[in-house]
């Protein structure tokens, strides 16, 4: 029904845009360049008012009668059933709405059918209310716009004033969900916090993490709450990623722009960029059962012991995937620096290569920092390839051929297991906040970084 | 018309230092320069004029191979530098632009100190053993870049942080510390004022003492104030080639007269 009914918003809108459109064209008899506004601004703007007015009403009326038919049934449930509790309450509402729509319900009784009645009885009432208004106010919206073209109507200005408000709108939502996440992320964290009796050095420094050894009590440890060895876990990983990531990356980058020739440069740079579009699982399960065998076997070739979820393996299948970025952003970073300067280099007589080292590279160090940090803060934040290739345990140690874990495997961890999530929640929460300040931190860094090169050229 | 006071000084026979023959260059399909011949004498100032597009810095850049840089640029005929063919196989690119040193339209210091964008030259060739050789290629060539005085207190500041005129200058001094035969300049004052465009005019009249200088201009008064030999190219031919003084005040081809007349380009 709800469909049927923007179907018939969209149709009114689409038809009060022409008949707007042509009334311009008439007020204007054959001369619309006496208009103020072009026959399609008047058009258009109808077209708005009609899609505002539907739609909105559409929305307030679907969602506003079933709050309002909910609550008003729940509290005569109440007054019927005083004893139970209001889950009880809850289920019989659905069973009736079961029955009233003719689908299944857990039980039939006379509460139930009366319910079932006053729950039709509301509900086709408002859906005609619904139908009426609907129809009612877009042929309105419809017709009052329409009657208000005239030759010297600002239709132009008044349609460009509803779009800039209608995109405020959408940033507006953008912004907001960004603030809220954030928002919660900071509130579960002071929860957290409170439960641990803000012994916050206990969760920043503490070295053994177990969250949930003592949660049956419903109470937190905060003596096993300690995430140095996830941070421990997740930096070596990172590391291990960028000794993998940036020298490939680096020299990658420097062989396109300044080595390879543009048939070459076509073909290799997408390819490498194709590296980016591989899902992370994919790399996750790759690392797993392809990369951690070999490594295995070629260790125990040289007498080493290499664990089958290790530090090394998850770090360096991340630091394949982070390739693409550094190579990527550095590419870009050392096209910019201007041909004028590779010029003066070899109209000095210098070699390409004494160019690329003492000209180039110094000019575009602060990019490439700056892409340096953007691959840390997405290794940190890593997950998939970690779960499946690092190990659960939190375990402190240095050795990159033992199973270590991170921030994001542990999050995947207290999320997924079976703990009710309220007690779960807390923990997670607090290491998501952690990792985001980390990642922030660095993004502000690195754009920092190229903000200050940029104007050293501009 | 034109002041040729510096033109008519000392316009003695020099030994030819650049002599091309039947040169041309394409760009892809692009015919960008036709059978050109001239000969570029030494210890002399030699400008090439035209309007834009004729040809002349593509024509420039051959003297140093500049244009190798470019993928789809390829030249035929023959340049000659002291006799010796400096496209033939055996020339090494690198080191011919050691001999023949260039200077660009734009300044473009190298974002390091103003000490280490002079000393680049010196140290990639290995010109100075120690660090007071170097500090006296340095202040040589910054001398002969008629910018030591500006400078000489702070040396290891960026040589971005200079001024227009003093960069050029700059670039100049550097071009010079590596000690080169011949030095080209493409447009080496069009981004500047007129002081620090008289600045270095000045300059490359010292710098005849020494080198040969080869000079690409758009300004026909620069041309005639600055040098001795001047070439006169047109949609990639060398229309008129001779004595500045003589160019400016009888030329020969009807092309050169209008154009320096101010009725074409």
């Amino acid at each position: 029904m709800t469909a049927v009914l923007l179907a018939f918003v969209v149709v009114a809108a689409v038809a009060s845009f022409f008949l707007s459109q042509s009334r311009a064209f008439a007020v204007a008899s054959g001369a619309p360049a006496i208009l103020h506004s072009r026959p399609s601004y008047h058009g258009f703007y109808s077209f708005l008012w009609v899609i505002m007015v539907g739609v909105g009403l559409v929305i307030v009326l679907t969602v506003g009668p079933s709050m309002w038919i909910t609550n008003t049934l729940l509290a005569k449930i109440g007054t019927e059933l005083p004893d139970e509790p209001f889950i009880a309450h809850q289920l019989v509402l659905s069973d009736a709405k079961a029955l009233a729509t003719g689908a299944i319900a857990s039980r039939t009784d006379e509460l139930r059918l009366a319910i079932a009645a006053d729950y039709s009885r509301s509900a086709n009432f408002w859906n005609i209310v619904r139908i009426v208004v609907v129809i009612g106010g877009a042929l309105a919206a419809a017709f009052l716009t329409h009657r208000s073209v005239a030759v010297d109507r600002r239709a132009r200005n008044l349609t460009e004033r509803i779009v800039r408000i209608l995109l405020a709108c959408m940033a507006t939502i953008a912004i907001l969900t960004t603030i809220g996440i954030v928002l919660s992320l900071i509130f579960e964290t002071l929860n957290f916090f409170s439960k641990i009796d803000w012994q916050i050095h206990k969760f920043l420094f503490g070295i053994t993490w177990s969250p949930l050894s003592g949660v049956h009590t419903g109470e937190m440890d905060a003596d096993k709450v300690g995430a140095i060895p996830l941070f421990a876990g997740t930096l070596m990983i990172t590391l291990i990623a960028m000794m993998v990531a940036v020298p490939i990356g680096l020299f990658a980058a420097i062989y396109l722009s300044d080595f390879a020739s543009q048939r070459v440069r076509s073909i290799v740079k997408p390819m490498l960029e194709i590296l980016a579009g591989i899902p992370t699982v994919v790399y996750g399960f790759f690392a797993a059962i392809t990369v951690a065998p070999f490594l295995r076997g070629s260790g125990e070739a040289l007498g080493l012991t290499v664990a089958s979820e290790s530090a090394l393996v998850a770090g360096i299948v991340m630091g394949i995937m982070i390739i693409p970025f550094i190579s990527s952003l550095s590419d870009d970073v050392i096209n910019s620096v201007p041909q004028s300067l590779r010029d003066g280099s070899y109209g000095l007589g210098a070699t390409k290569a004494e160019t690329i080292r003492q000209v180039i590279l110094p000019a575009a160090l602060p990019g490439i920092v700056s892409a340096a940090l953007l691959g840390f803060s997405r290794a940190v934040g890593e997950t998939m390839i970690v779960v499946m290739a690092a190990g659960q345990g939190a375990n402190l140690t240095a050795n990159p051929f033992e199973a270590v874990t991170t921030v994001t495997v542990q999050i995947v961890m207290l999320i997924t297991g079976d703990t009710e999530a309220e007690t779960a929640a807390g923990p997670a929460f607090t290491l998501g906040f952690t990792l985001f300040c980390v990642t922030l931190l660095m993004n502000i860094l690195a754009q920092r970084l190229v903000r200050r090169y940029r104007e050293l050229y501009d | 018309m034109y002041d040729t006071d510096r033109a008519s000084r000392d316009v003695g026979m020099q030994e030819i230092k650049f002599s091309a023959k039947n040169v041309d260059v394409f760009y892809g399909d692009t015919h960008a320069i036709k059978e050109v011949n001239v000969e570029i004498e030494d210890k002399t100032v030699t400008a090439f004029i035209g309007p834009s597009g004729c040809g002349k810095s593509t024509f420039l850049r051959c003297l140093n191979r500049m244009n190798d840089t470019i993928d789809v640029a390829r030249i035929e005929g023959e340049i000659m530098l002291d006799g010796e063919n400096i496209y033939h196989p055996k020339v090494d690119p690198v080191q011919l632009r050691a001999k023949v040193g260039m200077v660009f339209q734009k300044p473009n210091p190298f974002p390091k100190s103003i000490y280490d964008n002079v000393a680049y030259g010196p140290r990639i060739h290995g010109l100075a053993k120690t660090k007071a050789d170097l500090d006296v290629i340095v202040e040589k060539s910054l001398r002969r870049g008629a910018i030591w005085d500006e400078v000489k207190d702070r040396l290891l500041e960026p040589g971005t942080g200079l001024s227009g005129g003093q960069q050029q200058r700059l670039c100049i001094a550097r071009a010079v510390a590596t000690e080169p035969e011949v030095l080209l300049m493409d447009e080496p004052c069009s981004a500047l004022d007129p002081i620090a465009t008289s600045q270095v005019e000045d300059l490359m009249d010292e710098l005849r003492t020494n080198y040969s200088v080869v000079i690409v201009t758009h300004s026909m008064q620069q041309a005639a104030r600055v040098s001795q030999k001047t070439a006169f190219f047109h949609l990639g031919h060398l229309v008129e080639f001779g004595e500045t003084a003589q160019i400016f005040t009888n030329p020969e081809d009807p092309r050169t007269e209008s154009y320096i007349s101010g009725r074409i380009g």
